[in-house]
């Protein structure tokens, strides 16, 4: 079965990158959203349920820690599963981003394997 | 007041490049022998991508190379290949530049306390010179990269200025 992911970074390089590495830890993948930022990512979810989110934090207009907050106060989106991949690697950040409900946190740069390992038993 | 001595700085910068060359691109990058400087650099050609730090410390990261081996270093990171500087290789410029000075200030924020990042952007040009106003020391740590040479500068200095973002912003389109 195919998995709709959604993935969220302002730089379109990363996106495209994220995308190779689900295909490399073997998701099949069904169509694949992206978004710039958090405010665009709400936007791309309207009537476009997913099955996989993957975020950066740090971006314009809505970071991704605000967008997980959005995220995790909405029914719809209780149970899909977030993970934060970003560059922000302070302990701060990690906690925050678990504490509002991420199923992971992967710190740029990152492999495949580190991926894959983050997604299992999630998808 | 913290402190933030050159070596420190130089260690910081050669593992996150190290770490993000070995997990993101593949290919090696030899470190050079540094150097510290001060002052405008030299009338240069080819790309340079600059980050802005800002907090209780306060500066620019920079990241330069000729076109060649932008293309290339593009290429290894979005698995294409890349005959000349266009939209997607000035992205993977700036994402390689987020991940490396990203990880630099992570790494000092240990010692240094929190800081934040500007957005990067990527110039590319000929005979062009970058100057980073209010930055006066730079660590300068280059790299060979299979015959090329990639250099990447860094330069702190504590500031107690919260609105230093838009200082480093504004003076940077001057």
């Amino acid at each position: 079965m195919s998995l709709d992911v959604l993935i969220v970074d302002d730089s379109a390089a990363i996106r495209k990158i994220l995308q190779r590495v689900l295909v490399q830890a073997d998701v099949s993948l069904g169509k694949v959203y992206e978004a710039n930022d958090g405010r665009e990512a709400l936007e791309k979810l309207k009537g476009s349920p997913v099955g996989l989110i993957l975020s950066d934090i740090n971006m314009p207009n809505m970071d991704g820690l605000e967008l997980l907050a959005n995220l995790r106060a909405d029914q719809a989106f209780q149970q899909v599963p977030i993970i934060m991949v970003t560059t922000e690697g302070s302990q701060n950040k990690v906690l925050q981003a678990l504490q509002l409900g991420a199923n992971g946190y992967v710190r740029k740069p990152f492999t495949a394997e580190q991926i894959k390992e983050k997604l299992a038993g999630l998808v | 007041m913290e402190t933030l001595n050159h070596e420190k700085l130089l260690t910081t910068i050669r593992t996150a490049t190290e770490e993000v060359f070995g997990m993101m691109l593949a290919i090696p990058a030899t470190a050079l022998p540094h150097s510290v400087e001060q002052g405008a650099t030299q009338p240069f050609d080819g790309v340079i991508s600059l980050i802005g730090f800002a907090g209780g410390w306060t500066g620019a990261g920079r990241i330069s190379c000729t076109a060649t081996l932008a293309c290339r270093l593009s290429g290894a990171l979005l698995a294409s290949e890349y005959a000349s500087v266009n939209e997607d290789v000035l992205d993977a410029m700036a994402e390689i530049t987020n991940m490396i000075i990203g990880n630099v200030k992570s790494n000092l924020e240990d010692e240094l306390g929190p800081m934040g990042l500007s957005i990067p952007t990527v110039v590319f040009g000929r005979n062009y010179q970058a100057r980073s106003s209010g930055v006066r020391e730079w660590v300068v740590a280059p790299f060979d990269c299979d015959g090329e040479k990639l250099e990447i500068r860094v330069g702190l200095m504590p500031c107690g200025k919260t609105d230093a973002v838009k200082h480093f912003a504004m003076a940077d389109v001057e």
